[in-house]
């Protein structure tokens, strides 16, 4: 019996400690009339050796062509201590620690996690994770409410430069509580939405501005300033970041004169494989005022009844399990295992290491932007500068342009038309630390060829 | 805080940050140095390095394997922490979800190279619907409390759209747990308890009261918080459906009945299912978990995006908005926790249809049998008239006023014998209670000797009940303050001064 240790012996000494003559007897509150008759749409078991082919085969089918999309997920190289370190069973098989004395090693590099992802951020507090970048914005939005106490409009500002998914998952989670999103449209030569795009709002309650660093288009917006019109019009400001462009990027603690309020992102970059979308993990920083808004675990220190130092989850009181209806969300397993390796990532990269992992991003997308760009027909669609990631025009419909891509064995990025169909034929690509010469050349190779098919077609 | 204030012991382990040296680093992990930030405008430079450690390889390896050791884990022994379901993760659904193929694909991949994962997730609905009874499932829910909050917001779009916009209140039962009524709050309703009866099952005449045009539905765990299955379930339904409501089960406990009962056959009308709970993918210390959602027929214009479709020529593709116009919507910047539902799909497919039956029987079986023995070793059970279900709750009421020994003082002690806690003061209703859930992976001869040491705590408690006030002795740390912890907020290390 697969993972059931039993023996017959075993059953028969169990039923007579219980006192009932079979298991089945075990069952006898549950009216007969709703007892399982058939499970037969669910297949025979396997064996691990059976499981194990068959998971080989479906996980070649889909081939390894040469990625070039980002869009909020990205490849990077994670060294092979942190996922030999994470899946330990003693942290991969525990749970929440909410037994403290047994949890020291979770407790402890939660504490470790908070305090890297508040420096690198340039907030003061982190909590223990939430479920993914769009979630955390979402909650956000949703804390924005709480802790911008002298706003009533519940109104938050959301750019299109901001990842559409993240739009999405903020609009269907949190309108349900009565918040109103309002869209901010961007400049068509610059990609970036500029405090021109706000004046529709100089007069009125605003309760939050969301700003996304680097953009959705991977384009680094003008963060001072639409901070400081933020702060001026009464209004939180939500940062929505990449933890790996933190270590060039200005931190949004210092962005404006005062700093954004609440900083969000999707720590993937960070350690997390691709995965097919998951699992990933959401961060969420901000000030120590707002500590108490604050959705998630939080882990404090503390000291025993020795009076020497230890770890527990602390401000409990803001949470489901105590507040319930009350809770500032309800939130309660998150990604803890992935927050792990976020820590262990950032352990090994160190400062120095994150900064040569970001320059090493932005110089293999400049290169690979600077040799599509020389094939005729493709452009860059904005002006600014960006981090890793640029849109690019072509003068064919990517779809078709991808497929033709797809047979050379390149995954050539993401096709903008179905979610901003006035730019046109839109490509967004992404070229991080992994990418070679060598793959940057097949891309510009594959790319000409393509462009040529598609145009013969 | 500074962990080498601490007395030099050998379960203490430093910060990672009082390992740093400037100038250590692991190089070999890092790519080549560039030109740095060449390409950044001086206004958005970062000007000053985050406090991040310098440390080598082996500071890193040995520091956190140090720190796991610290951890009680169901691979180093027994936790049977009620209303989470900790069985054995098997390696193989790990293996298998790190397959290279796997592990590199992009969610934004095209279609045409995602068959094989997609055929993957594809069968996994349909298995999960046929073990739950539901029509439809929707994988995207990242935990437990995400699929509750896509499974309220699925009942709320479905009396909008029928113009019904007065049915604002979601019943829960006073046990239940503390993430539906606040799954409620987050959907914009309201929470509204109801009783529970001596025996455990939800009062009819409270609930009868409680249902009216307000109704949106009601929220259940079945078996209940309580470890017993709500007898009358069908009874439950029919006043709801009957009122206008929705019966909303939370997936919790669907370890006690899996392969024996559905939820779909009860009358429920959307479920979320833990996947990180039932289908044995691991806790990671908190997360990740998956909270699949099923839905009856009536539901299924609503579930979240994106869900899986089979096309009529045998290929698999994600359907979007334009396929399910009512949708909720994306709750997800991707389509889920794909690693976890891997590993979920694995477990299935080694435990098919025989194995997925024994689930229930089995953890129903150990959670009879050790609340047997824990009764005949002089424990209280709250419904000592009822059968366990997969989980069941010790009070210790009478321990507390004869010895005034607490639930909390048997956990802590508990741990110096080699035994994670049970969940202690959930449910609420229960006083000094222990929730106590094994687990159909766990031998006979380990609930022998967690008996055993049960039985020594209650030695204890006659003999010395000091010594159980100040357990625990032998873990890294013993009791830690909370109220310090909350009062004097210390949740960051920072840079010590010079």
């Amino acid at each position: 019996m697969p993972f059931i240790p039993h023996t017959d012996d075993d059953v028969r000494e169990m039923l007579a400690v219980i006192g009932v003559p079979s298991v089945e007897a075990l069952f006898d509150e549950i009216p007969a009339n709703l007892r399982v008759k058939s499970l037969a749409e669910v297949p025979e078991g396997l064996s691990e050796l059976e499981v194990m082919q068959l998971m080989g085969e479906r996980s070649r089918a889909d081939g390894r062509a040469k990625c070039f999309i980002g869009a909020g997920a990205y490849e990077h190289h994670i060294p092979a201590a942190v996922w030999s370190t994470v899946t330990r069973g003693e942290f991969y098989s525990a749970y929440t620690p909410y037994q403290a004395e047994a949890s020291q090693g979770t407790l402890q590099t939660i504490y470790e996690y908070q305090s890297m992802m508040a420096s690198l951020t340039g907030m003061q507090v982190s909590n223990a994770s939430l479920y993914d970048g769009a979630t955390a914005v979402a909650e956000a939005a949703l804390m924005a409410v709480r802790a911008n106490r002298r706003s009533k409009s519940q109104r938050i500002l959301l750019p299109r430069t901001l990842h559409p998914h993240y739009r999405s998952v903020a609009v269907a989670t949190a309108s349900n509580q009565g918040l109103r999103f309002e869209e901010l449209p961007y400049d068509r030569a610059t990609g970036q939405f500029g405090v021109g795009a706000l004046g529709g709002f100089e007069a009125q309650d605003t309760t939050a501005l969301v700003i996304q660093q680097p953009n959705f288009f991977g384009v680094l917006e003008d963060v001072d300033a639409l901070t400081d019109w933020a702060h001026a019009h009464g209004a939180l400001v939500i940062a929505v970041v990449n933890p790996i462009s933190l270590a060039v990027l200005k931190p949004p603690g210092q962005w404006g004169a005062k700093g954004a309020d609440i900083v969000v992102g999707d720590g993937q970059p960070l350690g997390c494989p691709l995965s097919s979308g998951g699992p990933y993990f959401g961060f969420m920083t901000t000030r120590m005022e707002h500590v108490r808004q604050m959705p998630g675990r939080i882990v404090g220190g503390t000291v025993d009844l020795d009076g020497r130092p230890g770890f527990t989850l602390t401000l409990q009181a803001r949470e489901q399990h105590i507040r319930r209806a009350k809770a500032t969300s309800n939130i309660c397993t998150n990604q803890g295992l992935l927050m792990m390796a976020g820590t262990v990532y950032l352990a090994l990269m160190g400062a120095e290491g994150l900064e040569r992992v970001a320059t090493a991003c932005m110089a293999r997308t400049e290169q690979l932007t600077q040799s599509l760009c020389s094939i005729a027909g493709v452009r860059r669609a904005f002006s600014r500068p960006v981090f890793h990631e640029i849109v690019l025009t072509l003068d064919r419909p990517v779809a078709a342009v991808l497929s033709a891509l797809a047979e050379r064995g390149i995954q050539g990025g993401l096709d903008l038309s179905e979610y901003y169909p006035e730019l046109g034929n839109a490509l967004l690509i992404c070229a991080t630390e992994t990418k070679s010469q060598a793959d940057i050349d097949a891309y510009a190779r594959a790319m000409s060829e393509a462009l040529r098919a598609v145009r013969a077609a | 805080m500074k962990m080498s204030d601490a007395s030099p012991k050998s379960l203490r382990e430093k910060l990672i940050f009082e390992h740093s040296r400037p100038g250590r680093g692991a190089r070999g992990q890092w790519p080549r140095a560039e030109s740095a930030g060449a390409g950044v405008p001086e206004a958005l430079r970062r000007t000053r390095r985050p406090l991040l450690p310098e440390v080598s390889e082996l500071d890193v390896v040995r520091h956190y394997t140090r720190l796991s050791q610290l951890n009680f884990s169901i691979d180093t022994h027994f936790y049977p922490l009620g209303s989470c379901t900790m069985k054995y993760n098997p390696k193989a659904c790990n293996a298998a979800a790190l397959l290279p193929g796997f592990l590199a694909r992009h969610p934004l991949a095209p279609v045409s190279q995602a068959q094989g994962f997609l055929s993957c997730m594809y069968e996994l609905q349909e298995m999960l619907k046929a073990v739950t009874g539901m029509r439809g499932v929707a994988l995207s829910p990242l935990a437990g409390a995400h699929g509750e909050f896509a499974g309220v917001a699925m009942i709320r779009a479905y009396h909008r759209a029928r113009g019904d916009l007065k049915r604002n209140e979601i019943i829960v039962p006073e046990a239940a747990h503390g993430t539906n009524p606040a799954t409620a709050t987050m959907c914009g309703c309201v929470a509204r308890e109801v009783a529970v009866d001596a025996d455990g099952d939800v009062d009819l005449a409270a609930l009868r009261a409680a249902v009216g045009p307000a109704t949106a539905g009601i929220m259940l765990t079945n078996p209940s918080t309580l470890g017993v299955f709500e007898r009358r379930i069908e009874e439950v339904a029919r006043i709801v459906h009957e009122a206008g409501g929705l019966l909303y089960y939370d997936g919790a406990n669907l370890n006690a009945i899996l392969g024996k009962v559905r939820p779909g056959d009860m009358g429920f009308d959307v479920i979320h299912m833990n996947l990180h709970k039932t289908f044995s993918t691991p806790h990671g210390g908190g997360g990740p978990g998956a909270g699949a959602v099923g839905v009856s027929t009536r539901l299924l214009p609503f579930l979240p995006l994106p869900v899986v479709s089979r096309e009529p020529d045998g290929s698999y593709r994600w359907l979007e908005e334009k396929d399910l116009p009512q949708s909720i919507g994306r709750l997800t910047g991707f389509g889920g926790n794909a690693g976890v539902l891997l590993r979920a799909y694995v477990y299935m497919r080694m435990l098919g249809r025989e194995g997925m039956r024994r689930v229930g029987e089995f953890a129903t079986l150990n959670a009879n049998y050790l609340s047997a023995l824990l009764q005949k070793a002089g424990y209280d059970a709250a419904f000592p008239e009822r059968r366990a279900s997969h989980e069941f709750i010790l009070t210790l009421k009478r321990l507390n006023q004869q010895y005034g020994v607490t639930a909390m003082d048997v956990a802590k002690r508990l741990l110096d014998l080699g035994f994670h806690a049970p969940t202690t003061y959930f449910p609420l209703l229960i006083s000094e209670c222990l929730l106590i859930e094994p687990t159909e992976t766990e031998s006979k001869e380990t609930l022998d000797a967690f008996v055993r040491a049960m039985a020594q705590i209650l030695r204890e408690a006659r003999e010395d009940p000091e010594h159980l006030h100040r357990a625990p002795y032998t873990m890294p740390v013993r009791r830690l303050d909370d109220v310090r912890a909350a009062k004097e907020l210390d949740l960051v290390y920072t840079r010590p001064a010079g």
